[in-house]
């Protein structure tokens, strides 16, 4: 595919995107003045701000002016939090990246080999164990799970810190530099901050590592039984190759390329926040963000947030590209 | 799963050794755990949500201010005196001197006007309260005026009743800023707007340090304050913790000093722990239900009456507010000036029955209510819901987020509405204005009060309200609001129902948080442990 193309594709797909998030906005039966002013606000002032916000304006001509000025890099400023909406993505989409990223790591370091396992001993006991695991992954609510979490793991044992993303002493200590609390304190060499962040994120990271570790394990199992009903698997033993090189080596090397998608959806799906979970750990991110943007019928920052979710799947999956040829030869 | 667990109970006890060894927050710094997500700006001007309010209440003085045991005796905040002139409508205001702001900059007559016509000129949302005495933007620099360095002057419109200005001059909007700070700040004739959303500019205890919205908003202590109030605490942090359950996790552990927002459940659960004691305080808001009168069924007076008959008032407080609600049936809450605390009614079926019955609806009818879905609005509505089956009146709920149902509340477009209403100001006139004056009945009108939104047409108990704001006489006032509260118990679309208590709950040992009848006085100033 031509640079040009694939530029044209991505446009298409974020005015589509855009389009879509813009109209069902404007369907939802919430007035978004009233979030502006609130429900007290005399009719001068009420009628002020709804010219102020273009609610005036025809609906075609509304996404006409958002869409120019989003060109022009302006993505106008949330009602809700009186901020741009450039400034509180760069608020809270590094909370949910740190979230996300701790869980997918989790996941996949814990789903992959389980659903390796799984394949290996199917039908077993190992089997049965890992595919009931998967199953609870998937049908406990998180909010459950979380508060559960949060009792077990925080309130009786103590071994995790509680909610939100740093102890309140730790507040302010590190000058956000990518705004990944992680990175930045480690940057900074602030190793109490780190530690105090790491407590702060495992425990809504492992619940969320869990659903996805579900979901990792359950594919990579089914990509490994395929793989080990292969002739060249057959061949491998013959050789005499050890069973581990085998199942780890040849076959696990083959499920790369379709794992690797697995993952990227995964991860992309946890990046575009998990509303519940950050309910429950009352961390600032962007599911909260959107979905409480979205309540207030705050225009601006739900397309902001759109974009950037938008941007997300369309990245990961150009890095899932990148990665195909660098584990796969005849991809490149 | 045996292995999962295992697995996972790996990954967190890795972490366990850095998790916090104390729980207890630092010394010097109190925190709680609050839902925050209702600020949209700090700016004195601009700000009228209640956490809001919270905040800017410990940042920002006034003129005066209410005391919170006796709200009916006034005291001077930044003024030292104050007085009308012979023709009602001349106040002066003679200021303390030597107060000074946060930045150091001394407090004169020349901030408190910029203040006053600041708020008026921008017109954000709570500016009405100002403008409702005849100032506006092209008047406000005439009408308010610094006749020296510490007298402040402001002439209104017209002659209203002293005490109904005076405490409209206690609200947040009324607040007095930095001038010079503000100025400094200010970005395409904004006054100060953008800047001031997210800092502060004033002379109270506490120093706005930062705001994150959705996240938290930390005040740093005022060494140099003036007044007898100066906070114990060097840093207050408000942290938006959403879910009520969590903030009950934290409390319990000792990661966060006070949370705000327990459910009646959690209360309950706490209520017999060694560590935890709970604080309550009457505030203004108002629980009731708005029968639209477009429905013809609710435009009978009958009917209206014996919806009131209907609820069983004592039972969901028992049972369902406890101690969050408490049972008032008029208008104007307790602890205001003219509060009437009659409460007429009772669930009395026969009653209801035999009013249904002369309205021609003995075999009842159908009607929905919108209900946002939030404790405890759902679960009056469906106690409500039950004791209506039982005349025969079939109440289907209509549940939604509440910008939903307000919206279409707004818009007249409900039959019945479960929601509440507190007071933007300490005077009588605030509730009266809502519950009981209604202008202009059709659907363009620009006054949205109460009782328009439920098409209530009321002309005469109209004048009556607007004629209890010019009454310069107190008692002849109080009088006829107590009259109105009667006529309105007995003839209004609305069954008032309970009055807010707002309950705190905190770690033992920490004391201090001062709860007033108003978002605004949650004072954080004495609070220590």
């Amino acid at each position: 595919m031509t640079a040009a193309r694939l530029l044209g594709t991505v446009a298409l797909t974020f005015l589509g995107l855009l389009l879509v998030t813009f109209l069902i906005g404007r369907v939802v039966p919430i007035d978004p003045v009233l979030a502006a002013v609130g429900d007290r606000a005399p009719a001068a002032v009420y009628e002020r701000v709804r010219i102020e916000l273009g609610l005036d304006l025809p609906l075609y001509h509304q996404f006409w002016i958002y869409c120019t000025r989003v060109l022009g890099g302006d993505f106008g400023n949330s009602v809700m939090t009186a901020n741009t909406v450039l400034d509180d993505i760069k608020r809270v989409f590094p909370a949910t990246l740190e979230l996300a990223s701790v869980a997918t790591i989790i996941g996949v370091a814990l789903g992959v080999p389980m659903g390796v396992i799984a394949a290996v001993n199917r039908d077993r006991w190992q089997d049965q164990v890992i595919r009931v695991a998967g199953l609870v992954g998937y049908s406990v609510p998180v909010f459950w799970l979380g508060l559960v979490g949060l009792l077990l793991f925080y309130a009786r044992l103590g071994w995790v810190a509680g909610p939100g993303r740093l102890d309140v002493a730790f507040d302010d200590l590190v000058a956000p530099v990518t705004g990944v609390i992680l990175i930045d304190s480690a940057m900074a060499g602030e190793w109490e901050v780190f530690a105090s962040a790491f407590s702060h994120v495992i425990l809504p990271a492992a619940i969320l590592g869990y659903f996805s570790l579900a979901y990792i394990s359950r594919m990579t199992r089914s990509f490994m039984l395929e793989q080990l009903r292969q002739e060249y698997i057959t061949t491998a033993r013959v050789k005499g190759l050890s069973e581990r090189r085998v199942v780890w080596r040849h076959a696990l090397g083959n499920v790369m390329v379709p794992l690797i998608t697995v993952i990227a959806l995964s991860y992309a799906n946890l990046l575009e926040g998990s509303v519940l979970t950050e309910t429950v750990f009352a961390w600032p991110g962007l599911g909260q963000y959107i979905t409480s943007s979205l309540f207030s019928a705050d225009m601006n920052a739900v397309l902001g947030g759109t974009i950037v979710v938008g941007s997300v799947f369309i990245g990961i999956n150009m890095l899932s590209d990148v990665l195909y040829r660098l584990v796969d030869p005849r991809a490149r | 799963m045996k292995r999962t667990a295992l697995l996972l109970a790996a990954a967190l006890a890795v972490a366990s050794p850095f998790a916090a060894a104390d729980a207890a927050t630092p010394k010097d710094t109190i925190v709680m755990a609050k839902q925050i997500d209702d600020i949209i700006s700090l700016d004195p001007a601009e700000s009228f949500e209640f956490s809001g309010s919270e905040a800017v209440g410990n940042v920002y003085e006034k003129l005066i201010a209410y005391d919170l045991k006796n709200v009916s005796r006034l005291y001077g905040q930044l003024a030292d005196t104050w007085y009308v002139g012979g023709d009602g409508k001349t106040y002066t205001f003679k200021l303390r001197q030597g107060i000074k702001f946060h930045s150091g900059n001394e407090m004169t007559a020349e901030d408190a006007a910029y203040s006053l016509q600041r708020a008026v000129i921008m017109n954000k949302t709570p500016a009405f309260i100002l403008t409702q005495f005849g100032l506006s933007k092209d008047n406000a620099r005439d009408k308010i005026r610094a006749v020296d360095k510490y007298t402040l002057m402001i002439e209104t419109g017209q002659a209203v009743a002293p005490t109904f200005f005076y405490y409209c001059m206690t609200a947040v909007v009324a607040s007095i800023v930095d001038s010079k700070v503000v100025q400094q700040h200010d970005q395409n004739g904004d006054m100060g707007n953008a800047w001031l959303k997210t800092n502060s500019a004033g002379s109270g205890p506490f120093k706005l340090v930062s705001w994150k919205a959705n996240d938290a908003y930390v005040l740093e202590r005022n060494d140099n304050y003036w007044g007898g109030s100066k906070a114990i605490a060097r840093r207050v942090v408000v942290r938006h913790i959403p879910e009520p359950a969590t903030q009950r996790l934290l409390l319990e552990k000792g990661d966060v000093d006070f949370a705000r927002n327990l459910t009646k459940d959690q209360l309950d659960a706490i209520a017999d722990s060694p560590h935890i004691a709970t604080q309550e305080a009457l505030k203004g808001s108002i629980l009731y239900l708005g029968l639209n009168q477009k429905n013809p069924n609710l435009s009978k007076p009958e009917v209206r009456e014996a919806l009131k008959w209907l609820v069983d008032y004592e039972g969901i407080e028992k049972n369902i507010l406890r101690g969050t609600y408490k049972l008032h049936e008029a208008f104007l809450p307790q602890g205001f000036f003219g509060a009437l605390a009659d409460k007429p009614y009772k669930f009395d079926l026969d009653k209801a029955k035999a009013l249904l019955a002369k309205a021609g609806l003995a075999n009842g009818f159908s009607v929905t209510m919108d209900t946002r879905n939030l404790s405890p609005y759902t679960d009056v509505a469906q106690a409500i819901q039950a004791s209506w089956a039982k005349a025969g009146v079939k109440l289907e709920l209509i549940p939604a987020d509440g910008r939903q149902t307000l919206t279409k509340y707004r818009a007249r477009q409900h039959d019945i509405y479960i929601g509440n209403w507190g007071p933007d100001y300490q005077d009588p006139h605030t509730n009266a204005e809502t519950y009981a004056m209604n202008e202009d009945n059709t659907d363009n009108a620009r006054s949205k009060t109460l009782a328009w939104r439920n098409a209530w047409d009321i002309p005469a108990m109209t004048a009556k309200t607007k004629a209890a704001v010019l009454e310069t006489d107190a008692k002849k006032r109080e009088q006829t609001y107590l009259e109105l509260q009667r006529e309105h118990q007995q003839s209004s679309p609305f069954i008032i129902m309970y009055q807010q208590v707002e309950v705190s709950a905190a770690r033992k040992g920490v004391t201090g948080f001062i709860m007033g009848p108003s978002f605004d006085n949650n004072l954080y100033h004495a609070i220590k442990k």
